[in-house]
C-alpha cells in the first residue's frame, strides 16, 4: 500500500482549489443544484459537488448536516426536490435505485441492513450481479445457473476470508455482532464489484479491534481502482485514510480540501462549534501542528497497517 | 358418542378435500408472506379467481373445460395480482394488507351483485362445469372406496387423488424456486427491501412475481375446490377463508416448504374433530340446547379458529414445529 | 352468510331520509296441476305510524312469458301480498307497475321493475322486487347536496371509530383488526340496555349510549392491559401482533354472533321518524342527532388533543415514539389512555352506526374496511388524518351512487384510495418515512 500511495506521486487533486463546489480533473459523480426539503427544514442544499475518481473522499459534518440524506439522494433512494446527479457522465435523475447499483454505484446504510434470517454466505451471494438464476424461469432449471453459482461462491468465500469472516460463513447474519454486520455489509457491497462505493459511517459503533481492519479494507478498495466516498465522524480516521474531505453543515457544502487543511477552515470550525457549544474541536490540536499532519496522511495509514 | 364416526371424520379432514384446497391456498400465502414478506389478506380473491375463471369460461363463455383450467389458473389470478400489486407493492407492507382485504370483499360483492346475474349467477353462483374432470375418473361415482375407517365416494376419491398430486407438483416447484437465486432475492426482500435494492435487485418486480406466483397457487386451490364441489359461489370466498389459510400457514410454520401443507392437514383434522364431536354432543343432549344449538356449532368452530390464530401468533409465531432461528412471524 | 349483502346494501342505503322498503316473498301452497304460481309482498319495514310495517295494497304486477306475451296479472291485497297463477314452468318476467305504488315509493334505485324469474312446477315461486324511496325528480344539484350531507354523516361515524384505530397504530404500531368488534360491542351493549333490558330496566337510548361508551372505554383499557401490553413487553413483532388481532377479531365476532344471534335488530323508538326539511336536503331527527353528537365529540377530541397535556403527549408519541420516550413522556401511560379513549369512541360510534341501520354481529367488521380506507387515506397514525380521510371516504361512498349502482358504492371509495396512494404513498396528511 505504502508503495502504491507514494508511487502515485502525481496526486490528481494536487492542483484543485480548496473551495466548496470546485471542479475536479476526473469526476465520477457530479451533483448539481440538489435540494431536499422536509417540511420547513432544508435537509440538503448542494449547489455543486464533484467526486474525484479513484480516490477516497470523506464526507463530514455535524449530526443532522444532511449527509445520509445526500447519500439517499445520490443513490436514488430518495428523490430530490430539485437538481440532478450524473454518474460516469450518465444522468441518474429518473433511474430507479436498483439500476443505480447495477450501473456500478453501491451504497451501504448508516443503520446496517444485515439480512438476519439468511446465512452470511447467502448475504454475500445476494450481492453478485448478473446471476442468471435470479430470473424466475431459469430458477426452475437449476442446471442453467449451478456453475455460475459456484463461481460466485468462490468469490464470496475469498472476500469473507479477506474480511476475516470465513468462520461465520454458515451462521445466520442475525447472530453477528454490530461490527461484524458492518463488515458483512461492506463485503456484500463489494460483491457487486462497483466502481463507486458509498459507505455511510462504516466505522460507527465498531469494536476498536475491528476498526483497524475496516480501515485497511477501505484503503484496499482504492488500491483496487475503486472510488470510495464515506461518511465519518471520527476525525482521526478521516485524516488517516482520506485523500479529500468535503464538509457539510445544515445541508450545504461549506468546505472542501485535503484532510490536513480542512480543520483550519473558519467555516468548518464555526459549523462544528455552532453544533457543540461546549466541546472543543477534536482536531484543534492537530490544526496547530498543521505541518506535521499535512506531511503524509498516507504514511500514517501505512505505519499502522504494517 | 359414536367415536367411530368421529375418528372417520377426523381422518377425512386430515387428508380430505378441504385440507387440499387450503394447503394450496396456504402454499400461495407462504410464497407471499413466508418468503417475500407480503401481507396478503385477500388470498380468497385469488381462490375466487381460480374458481370463477373455470366456471365463467365453461358456463358463460361455453368453452372447453381445459381452456377453463387455463383461464382459472393463469389468466384471472395474474390479472388480479397485477390489479392488486401495481398500486400497492411500492408502498409499506400494511397498505397491501388493507388493500387486499378490501379488494377481496369488493370482488365478492361484485360477484354477488344481481346486476350481472346473467353472467355470474350472482349469489347462487355457477355450477356443473367440471363433468369433463369426472369423466376421467377410474372410480365408480357412487361406490365407496376405503381402507379402514377412511373412505371416500368414487368422485371424491378422484378429487382427493388429483388434489394431492397437484399439491406434490406445486411443492416440487416451490422447493426448487426457493432454493434458487430467485428465491434468495425474495428472502432478501422479505428481510430488508432497501438492502436488496441497494444491491441492484428490482424489489418491485420480484414482489410482483411473488404476488403472481402465490396468487396462481392460491387459484389452484380455488380451482380444485370449484371442481370438487362443481359449484362456484361468491360466499365460498369470504374473508374468513383467507384467515383460515393464514391459520394453516402459521400452524405449519411460514417459510418452510412443507409447513403450509402440514398446517392445513392439522387444521382440518382438528376442525372436523371438534365439529363432529360438538354436533354429537349437542344431538345427544350432552351439551344442553340452552347452551348450544346445532346451528351454533359452526360459530364455535370459528371461535376456535380465531382463538388458535391469536394464541399461535402470540406464543408460537414460528409455527408448531418451527425453529426460532429461521423465519418466524415474529421477525417481521 | 346470506345476511351480509342485504345488510351491506342496507348500510349504504340507510342514510338520511330513507325508510327501508322491501318487497318480500311469501310462502303459498303451490297449485296441484301443471300450473304454478309466482308471489310476493310489498311492504315497508317499520315505517307505519304505530311502528309496524307499512303494507301496500293495490299495487299491480304483470307477468309476461319469454315471448313477451302477457300471461297473468295480479294486484296486492290489504296485507301487501300478491299471487299470480302461471300456465306452467318456464322463464317469465314479472313487471311492477310503478304508477300503482304509493306516493314516494318506487322500485329501489339500481333495480329494474321488470324482474326475470324461472318458475318451477310444484312449488310457489317467490319474487323479490326491492322497493325504496322514490328519488324525487329534484334537480341534480339538490340530490348532490343530499348525498353530500349523507356522506358527511357516514364519514363522521367512520371518523369517530377510526381515530382510535389510527392513534393505536401511531402509538404502538399495531394495525388492530379487532377494532371493528369494539364498534359492534358498543352497539350491542347499548342494545342490551335499551331493548333487552337489565333486570327489567330499560334505559333510554341516550343513557344506554353513555353506559355503552363507558364500558367500551373500560374494555379498551382492559384489552391493552391484559393482552397488548403483555405482548409488547414480550417483544412480539408488529406482524405477529397484527395476526393476533385478526384472531381476536374472528373470536369476538363469533362470540357476539353466538350471544346476539344472526338477525339484525334496531334500537327501541328510533326506527320511524318523520324527516325534517332543511331546504336543499332533509334528515330525520335521529340523523340530526348523529351529526350533532359526532361533531361535538370530534371537536372536543380535537381540542383535547390540541390543548391538554395528555392530548399533546398522545400526538407526540404518535409522531415519534422514541423521541417522546427520551423526552420523558410516560409512553405506556399514554398508550393506556389511547386505548381507553379509542375504545370509548369506537363504542359510541357503534351506537350511532346502529342508529342508521340494524344492529348486527358483522356491522363493525364491515365498518372496519371503511375505517381502514379512511385512515390510510389520511395517513396512517395521525388523528386528524384519520378524521379527514374518513370524511372523504364517507362522502365518496355516498356521492359515487350518482354514477355507480348503490351496491357497488364502496368500490368507488377503494379506487379513490388506490389513486391517492399512488400519488401520495404516505397518505394525505402523513409524513414520508426515512431510509438509511
Ligand atoms: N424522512 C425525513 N423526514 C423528515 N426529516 C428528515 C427525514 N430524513 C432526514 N430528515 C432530517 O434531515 C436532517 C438531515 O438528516 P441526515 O440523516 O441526512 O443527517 P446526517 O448528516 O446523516 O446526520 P448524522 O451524522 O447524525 O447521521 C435532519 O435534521 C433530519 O431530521
Ligand atoms: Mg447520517
Amino acid at each position: 500500500m505504502t508503495a502504491d500511495a507514494s508511487a502515485d506521486m502525481t496526486d490528481p487533486l494536487a492542483d484543485v482549489a480548496w473551495e466548496p463546489g470546485v471542479a475536479k480533473p476526473d469526476p465520477i459523480l457530479v451533483a448539481d443544484n440538489i435540494t431536499r426539503q422536509f417540511g420547513g427544514l432544508k435537509a440538503v442544499d448542494v449547489d455543486h459537488l464533484e467526486i474525484q475518481r479513484g480516490v477516497i473522499t470523506a464526507l463530514i459534518g455535524p449530526n443532522g448536516a444532511g449527509k445520509t440524506t445526500f447519500f439517499n439522494l445520490m443513490s436514488n433512494f430518495d428523490s430530490p426536490d430539485t437538481g440532478t446527479q450524473t454518474f460516469n457522465g450518465k444522468d441518474l435523475t429518473n433511474t430507479p435505485a436498483h439500476k443505480v447499483a447495477n450501473l456500478g454505484m453501491v451504497r451501504t446504510f448508516q443503520l446496517t441492513k444485515a439480512l438476519s434470517k439468511m446465512t452470511v454466505m447467502d448475504n454475500m451471494k445476494l450481492g453478485a450481479v448478473g446471476q442468471k438464476g435470479e430470473s424466475f424461469w431459469r430458477a426452475l432449471l437449476p442446471f442453467t445457473w449451478r456453475s455460475q453459482e459456484k463461481g460466485i461462491e468462490t468469490r464470496a468465500a475469498a472476500l469473507l476470508e479477506r474480511f476475516k469472516m470465513a468462520h461465520m460463513t454458515d451462521e445466520f447474519a442475525g447472530t453477528l455482532s454490530g461490527g461484524q454486520r458492518k463488515l458483512l455489509e461492506m463485503a456484500r457491497a463489494l460483491m457487486v464489484e462497483p466502481e463507486l462505493v458509498m459507505l455511510d459511517e462504516p466505522m460507527a459503533g465498531v469494536n476498536p479491534a475491528l476498526t483497524q481492519s475496516l480501515l485497511e479494507h477501505v484503503t484496499q478498495l482504492k488500491d483496487e481502482g475503486m472510488t470510495v466516498l464515506f461518511v465519518e465522524h471520527d476525525m482521526d480516521m478521516v485524516q488517516e485514510i482520506s485523500d479529500w474531505v468535503v464538509v457539510m453543515a445544515e445541508g450545504r457544502i461549506i468546505a472542501e480540501g485535503p484532510p490536513a487543511t480542512i480543520g483550519e477552515n473558519q467555516a468548518v470550525v464555526d459549523a462544528y462549534l455552532g453544533a457543540h457549544h461546549d466541546a472543543p474541536l477534536e482536531w484543534e490540536d492537530e490544526t496547530d501542528g498543521d505541518d506535521v499532519t499535512s506531511a503524509a496522511p498516507a504514511d500514517g495509514s501505512s505505519e499502522e497497517s504494517s | 358418542m359414536d367415536w367411530g364416526s368421529i375418528l372417520e371424520n377426523t381422518l377425512r379432514g386430515f387428508v380430505g378435500e378441504q385440507a387440499i384446497y387450503f394447503a394450496l391456498a396456504a402454499i400461495g400465502l407462504n410464497i407471499h408472506f413466508g418468503y417475500t414478506g407480503l401481507l396478503n389478506f385477500g388470498q380468497a380473491v385469488f381462490m375466487a379467481a381460480g374458481a370463477y375463471g373455470l366456471a365463467l369460461t365453461v358456463v358463460y363463455a361455453e368453452q372447453s373445460f381445459w381452456l377453463g383450467i387455463f383461464v382459472g389458473l393463469f389468466v384471472f389470478p395474474v390479472i388480479m395480482a397485477l390489479i392488486l400489486g401495481v398500486p400497492t407493492l411500492r408502498l409499506r407492507a400494511d397498505y397491501l394488507a388493507i388493500v387486499t382485504i378490501a379488494a377481496a370483499e369488493i370482488v365478492r360483492l361484485f360477484l354477488r351483485s344481481p346486476k350481472w346475474d346473467s353472467v355470474t349467477g350472482s349469489s347462487d353462483g355457477l355450477g356443473q362445469y367440471a363433468d369433463t374432470f369426472y369423466e376421467f375418473s377410474p372410480f365408480e361415482p357412487r361406490t365407496r372406496y376405503g381402507f379402514g375407517p377412511l373412505n371416500f365416494l368414487g368422485n371424491q376419491l378422484w378429487v382427493v387423488i388429483i388434489g394431492w398430486i397437484v399439491v406434490a407438483i406445486v411443492l416440487v416447484i416451490v422447493a426448487t424456486l426457493v432454493r434458487s437465486p430467485w428465491g434468495r432475492v425474495l428472502k432478501a426482500i422479505r428481510e430488508d427491501e432497501d438492502a436488496a435494492r441497494s444491491l441492484g435487485k428490482n424489489a418491485y418486480f420480484y414482489k410482483m412475481q411473488a404476488l403472481i406466483l402465490g396468487g396462481v397457487i392460491g387459484a389452484a386451490g380455488g380451482l380444485m375446490r370449484a371442481i370438487g364441489t362443481q359449484s362456484a359461489q361468491p360466499d365460498n370466498f369470504i374473508t374468513d377463508v383467507t384467515f383460515l389459510a393464514w391459520v394453516a400457514l402459521i400452524l405449519g410454520g411460514a417459510a418452510r416448504v412443507f409447513g403450509p401443507v402440514i398446517g392445513a392437514m392439522i387444521l382440518w383434522g382438528v376442525l372436523s374433530f371438534t365439529d363432529t364431536f360438538l354436533r354429537q354432543a349437542v344431538d345427544q343432549d350432552i351439551i344442553p340446547t340452552s347452551i348450544m344449538e346445532g346451528t351454533q356449532v359452526g360459530q364455535v368452530r370459528f371461535m376456535l379458529i380465531g382463538f388458535s390464530l391469536a394464541l399461535l401468533a402470540a406464543f408460537r409465531p414460528q409455527g408448531i414445529f418451527g425453529n426460532r432461528d429461521e423465519m418466524a412471524l415474529d421477525d417481521r | 352468510m346470506p345476511g351480509r349483502t342485504s345488510l351491506l346494501r342496507r348500510l349504504f342505503a340507510s342514510f338520511a331520509l330513507f325508510f327501508i322498503v322491501a318487497g318480500e316473498p311469501i310462502g303459498l301452497l303451490a297449485a296441484q296441476d301443471d300450473s304454478t304460481t309466482v308471489s310476493g309482498r310489498f311492504r315497508s319495514r317499520g315505517t307505519a305510524d304505530d311502528g309496524g310495517d307499512e303494507l301496500f295494497e293495490g299495487v299491480s304486477v304483470v307477468v309476461t312469458d319469454a315471448s313477451g306475451a302477457e300471461v297473468a296479472t295480479a294486484v296486492s291485497n290489504a296485507d301487501g301480498e300478491w299471487v299470480a297463477v302461471l300456465p306452467g314452468a318456464g322463464d317469465y318476467v314479472v313487471t311492477l307497475d310503478e304508477s300503482t305504488l304509493p306516493e314516494g315509493v318506487a322500485v329501489r334505485e339500481g333495480t329494474d321493475p321488470a324482474t326475470p324469474i324461472t318458475a318451477n312446477v310444484g312449488r310457489d315461486n317467490p319474487v323479490i322486487i326491492p322497493l325504496g324511496e322514490r328519488v324525487a325528480s329534484d334537480s341534480g344539484s339538490i340530490k348532490m347536496v343530499q348525498l353530500f350531507v349523507d356522506g358527511l354523516k357516514l364519514g363522521l361515524i367512520i371518523g369517530m371509530t377510526a381515530i382510535g384505530l389510527s392513534l393505536i397504530f401511531g402509538t404502538t404500531g399495531l394495525v388492530n383488526f379487532a377494532h371493528g368488534e369494539m364498534v359492534t360491542f358498543g352497539a350491542m351493549v347499548a342494545f342490551l340496555f335499551n331493548v333487552t333490558g337489565i333486570f327489567g330496566f330499560k334505559l333510554t337510548l341516550i343513557l344506554a349510549a353513555i353506559v355503552s361508551t363507558l364500558l367500551c372505554g373500560v374494555a379498551g383499557g382492559l384489552f391493552n392491559q391484559l393482552i397488548w401490553k403483555r405482548l409488547r413487553d414480550r417483544g412480539s413483532s408488529l406482524i405477529s401482533m397484527l395476526v393476533v388481532s385478526i384472531g381476536l377479531s374472528i373470536l369476538f365476532r363469533y362470540v357476539l354472533l353466538y350471544f346476539f344471534g344472526g338477525r339484525g335488530r334496531p334500537y327501541r323508538n328510533y326506527q320511524i321518524q318523520k324527516v325534517i326539511d332543511f331546504g336543499p336536503f332533509s334528515l330525520p331527527p335521529k340523523d340530526v342527532v348523529i351529526v350533532v353528537v359526532s361533531l361535538t365529540i370530534l371537536v372536543t377530541v380535537g381540542l383535547l388533543l390540541q390543548k391538554t397535556r395528555i392530548g399533546k403527549a398522545m400526538r407526540a408519541v404518535s409522531d415519534n415514539r422514541d423521541l417522546a420516550e427520551s423526552s420523558g413522556i410516560d409512553v405506556e401511560g399514554v398508550v393506556r389512555y389511547v386505548w381507553i379513549a379509542g375504545g370509548a369512541l369506537a363504542g359510541l360510534g357503534g351506537v350511532l352506526f346502529g342508529l342508521t341501520e340494524d344492529i348486527g354481529w358483522e356491522m363493525g367488521f364491515r365498518l372496519l374496511l371503511l375505517m381502514f380506507a379512511g385512515v390510510t387515506l389520511g395517513g396512517l397514525g395521525t388523528a386528524y388524518g384519520a378524521l379527514f380521510g374518513s370524511l372523504i371516504v364517507g362522502v365518496l361512498i355516498q356521492m359515487s351512487t350518482l354514477v355507480v349502482p348503490s351496491d357497488m358504492k364502496n368500490v368507488g371509495a377503494l379506487l379513490a384510495l388506490v389513486v391517492i396512494l399512488l400519488v401520495r404513498p404516505q397518505g394525505l396528511l402523513g409524513k414520508s418515512e426515512r431510509v438509511g
